[in-house]
């Protein structure tokens, strides 16, 4: 049976970055910048997408704007009709830049920022400036007329400043708030200790975003989810496996998310060998969690497994060392209270931040 | 009155899945046959007078029963940040 094709696209352009966020979503072996598609790969795969039934498009990174061609790739995208979405760190755009971008046909803006103030936001980001050059860039993209969503990952550093992040949020103009909690997998799962909310936070949190909510209805809406280790229910993670979205890393491969290669055994196709239809309709990659037939208990025959789709892999494997086992984030997982150890452990978090970074040193092969 | 997409929203075919949809900030939005009809008129040019014309020249229906169905239905695409103005 075809599967329904994809509704979106994550456009992974480059792992390249300024940031060195320590709960960033990229692989822990970022990619090299000479390993990354080419302006004609890309156009490529856009209207490959395109054609396949892709409607939105998101370039995203590392930061998308380390890429020279960004200007050239949004025009490719707008040429096939696909709706694009530029997340970024704001950090490599200027004026002119974002003109041309605009000019080319993008559509929407998400602009990241680490924290409500700067101190805390860059000493998060690891960059010292960096959120002064965020809130000037916000300026720069209302100027420019482009409809923007503020995005701010959250965490135990800064989820008490969630009432600034919402009033920074309406100073700069945005029209939607993005809050999203960290999710522990690659460099996050390296900084858990440091980044689990407690549950005190959490609640105050919740209340907030309600509150927030219902003032500000009509001029900001807000995207706000419990995160996984305070859950009792799983999230339909992507909208599941191989339904929705798919993603193209910086090199080319082919993945069902943005963390399926932190799976083990897992062989991702690449754009460069074959054409995104059928990597998306017959890859073994997607095939892999599609659906529900790899399921076993609980998740095999449970009323929501259509709705959930037994969860994160990522997240299984993560905290279980099994990508097939049921999302701990359920409460029917056998493995639920591994998330109440995890949140125990963080409450006494030894030593720094591990920041994202490229590997200094090569792992020797013997 | 001229009515227009909101920046950052727009029409399109969707022709993989047989119909038109709204796509919008990480959202898409389906909307139904008759509303498609309007919205296909809707480009920041056309007033409300004339979109409301073109649609009773098209199904020959009365104007004041379509003029009622489009002030509606505006006004929800409004309020969902849809169109402006
Ligand atoms: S999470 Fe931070 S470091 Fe990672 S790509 Fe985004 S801005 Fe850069
Ligand atoms: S058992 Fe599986 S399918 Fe059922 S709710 Fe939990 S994760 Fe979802």
């Amino acid at each position: 049976m075809t599967p329904p094709p994809p509704i979106g696209l994550l456009a992974e352009l480059t792992h390249r970055c300024p940031l060195r966020c320590p709960y960033c979503s990229n692989p822990l072996a970022l990619a090299a910048a000479d390993g990354e598609l080419t302006t004609a790969d890309w156009a490529r795969v856009f209207r490959q997408a395109a054609e396949l039934g892709v409607l939105q498009l998101h370039l995203s990174g590392g930061e998308p704007a380390a890429r020279r061609d960004l200007v050239e790739l949004v025009s490719h995208a707008a040429g096939a009709g696909l709706y694009t979405n530029l997340i970024t760190s704001g950090m490599m755009l200027d004026a002119g830049r974002l003109a041309a971008l605009a000019e080319a046909g993008l559509d929407h803006v998400q602009l990241s920022v680490q924290d409500s103030e700067p101190g805390s936001a860059d000493r998060i980001a690891g960059f010292p400036g960096g959120h002064a050059r965020k809130l000037a860039f916000a300026g720069l993209v209302t100027q420019a007329g482009l409809p923007f969503t503020l995005n701010a990952v959250v965490h135990r550093q800064n989820l008490d400043h969630l009432g600034e992040i919402v009033a920074l949020a309406l100073q700069l103009g945005a029209k939607r708030l993005e809050v999203a909690h960290v999710q522990y997998y690659g460099w996050a799962l390296l900084n858990r200790d440091h980044l689990l909310p407690t549950r005190d936070q959490l609640d105050r949190a919740t209340v907030m975003v309600e509150q927030a909510r219902s003032e500000h209805r009509g001029v900001l809406s807000i995207d706000y989810v419990v995160p996984d280790y305070y859950a009792t229910e799983p999230k339909a993670c992507m909208g599941g496996w191989g339904r929705q979205v798919m993603v193209v890393n910086p090199t080319g491969k082919v993945l069902p998310c943005h963390a399926a290669e932190s799976l083990p055994g897992m062989v991702f196709e690449s754009v460069l060998d074959r054409d995104l239809a059928s990597i998306w309709t017959s890859s073994e990659a997607f095939e892999m969690y599609r659906g529900t037939g790899w399921m076993r208990g609980p998740c095999q025959g449970c009323v929501n497994a259509e709705r959930d789709w037994g969860g994160c892999r990522c997240q299984a494997f993560a905290l279980t060392g099994d990508a097939t086992a049921t999302d701990p984030a359920c409460r029917l997982s056998r493995d639920h209270s591994l998330l109440d150890v995890a949140v125990q452990r963080a409450a006494a978090p030894a030593g720094d931040f591990i920041y994202r970074e490229r590997a200094r040193v090569k792992t020797s092969v013997l | 009155m001229v009515p227009q997409f909101a920046r950052g929203h727009r029409l399109r075919e969707d022709k993989a899945r047989g119909r038109w949809v709204i796509l919008a900030p990480e959202r898409v939005f389906e909307p139904d046959d008759i509303a498609t009809e309007v919205l296909l008129l809707v480009d920041g040019v056309r007033t409300f007078d004339e979109i409301v014309d073109a649609l009773a020249a098209k199904f020959a229906a009365p104007r004041d029963a379509i003029a009622a169905d489009v002030t509606v239905m505006l006004a929800d695409l409004r309020e969902r940040q849809v169109l402006a103005g």
